[in-house]
């Protein structure tokens, strides 16, 4: 494996793994429900699209012919958290989760 | 040829994900892709939303690798404000009103808000009027509703051929 | 390298998962540990696909992808179920 490629997939894998990390960081610390959804829903996609494009990067070297299969992954992901993100703050609008003293503004009741 | 292939767009795509699924390419799984597409788009066409006409591809283009940077730019921010200080944090509920009537426009514009910057999705009223956000840090709640405006729903507008309310 | 980083990689997601684990027992309300529960979907199929980049074997991207969209499925139902369940009360 030439070098520079070798270098470009542990670029990738690490910062995707930190990414990774950071969401799970922010799921753990962020005070209440709706600032914990920032976390999973931006960096950890993020994070795993890019260990993605190391294994695809790594797979294309690996097998000799061009591996674009991981792309569908990364798609899903990026098309799917909005939408799982959206349904777990409706959820949570309908529950009355508590909020942080410092929020701003009022979520919706239900007969909006 | 309009009841025969209801949504063309739709069966090229899922030919490309067949393709991209099995990971080979030949003249057999581009001809089975092409009928899984046509036979999926016939069972479930009456749940597929229909997509309005692109007026400026190359306008969409640009807009999806302004997207991309966004979301790098938005991540980075969200890193910033996760690892610093709690005390620093300004949450806040936003309601931005919507000239979008179309529904696919729509969900793409809040899927957009979703991913970029620091800012989730968190409902839609009834009437497709009013979307609300939930933002990590907004100090000031004019400038993101001015943000979000000008940066992702005009030029979606200028893309798509779609009618304002 | 690549193994070494690799490894380093699995250690950092390992520690991820952890802390989603926290927060799935911790968690005040049912919206948290579904968060926390789709989060961990997200973290074990990078995971595989780590472990499937150490072994040099494609045969996880389907494991990956079967993943991807349970967690999505199952996320989607639990989400709808909390809403439209407090209705029928």
């Amino acid at each position: 494996m030439p070098f520079w490629l070798e270098l470009l997939i542990c670029a990738c894998l690490i910062l995707g793994s930190l990414f990774a990390l950071v969401g799970a960081i922010g799921l753990y610390r962020l005070p209440d429900f709706f600032t914990r959804l920032h976390g999973p829903t931006k960096a950890t996609t993020l994070g795993v699209g890019a260990t993605l494009i190391a294994s695809m990067l790594f797979f294309a070297h690996h097998t000799g012919n061009l591996s674009l299969h991981e792309l569908l992954i990364t798609l899903f992901l990026f098309l799917t958290a909005p939408v799982s993100a959206h349904i777990l703050s409706k959820a949570a609008m309908q529950q009355k989760v508590e909020l942080t003293e410092r929020t701003r503004g009022q979520p919706w009741d239900d007969d909006h | 040829m309009r009841r025969f292939f209801p949504h063309p767009r739709m069966m090229l795509v899922l030919t490309v994900l067949w393709l991209l699924l099995v990971n080979t390419f030949n003249l057999g799984h581009l001809l089975l892709g092409l009928f899984l597409g046509w036979s999926i788009v016939h069972l479930c066409g009456d749940f597929l939303l229909s997509v309005p006409k692109v007026r400026k591809p190359l306008g969409l283009l640009l807009f999806i690798g302004k997207v991309f940077y966004d979301i790098v730019v938005a991540n980075l921010q969200v890193v910033k404000l996760v690892l610093g200080p709690k005390s620093r944090l300004e949450p806040a509920f936003v309601e931005v009103p919507v000239e979008i009537e179309d529904e696919f426009v729509l969900s793409t514009l809040a899927c957009i808000i979703s991913l970029t910057p620091g800012t989730v999705s968190a409902g839609l009223s009834s009437d497709h009027k009013t979307l609300l956000l939930h933002g990590l840090n907004v100090p000031d709640r004019d400038e993101l509703i001015a943000a979000v405006k000008s940066r992702y729903e005009t030029p979606l507008l200028e893309i798509f051929e779609c009618s304002r309310t | 390298m690549l193994e070494n980083v690799v490894f380093l990689c699995m250690g950092i997601l390992t520690l991820a998962m952890l802390l989603n684990v926290a927060r799935l027992v911790e968690g005040p309300s049912v919206v948290d540990r579904v968060l926390a529960l789709d989060t961990l979907y997200i973290n074990a199929l990078a995971l595989i696909v780590l472990f499937g980049i150490w072994l040099a074997s494609d045969l996880f991207f389907e494991a990956a992808l079967l993943i991807a969209v349970m967690g999505f499925v199952g996320t989607v139902a639990v989400g709808k179920h909390l809403l439209h369940g407090d209705i029928i009360d």
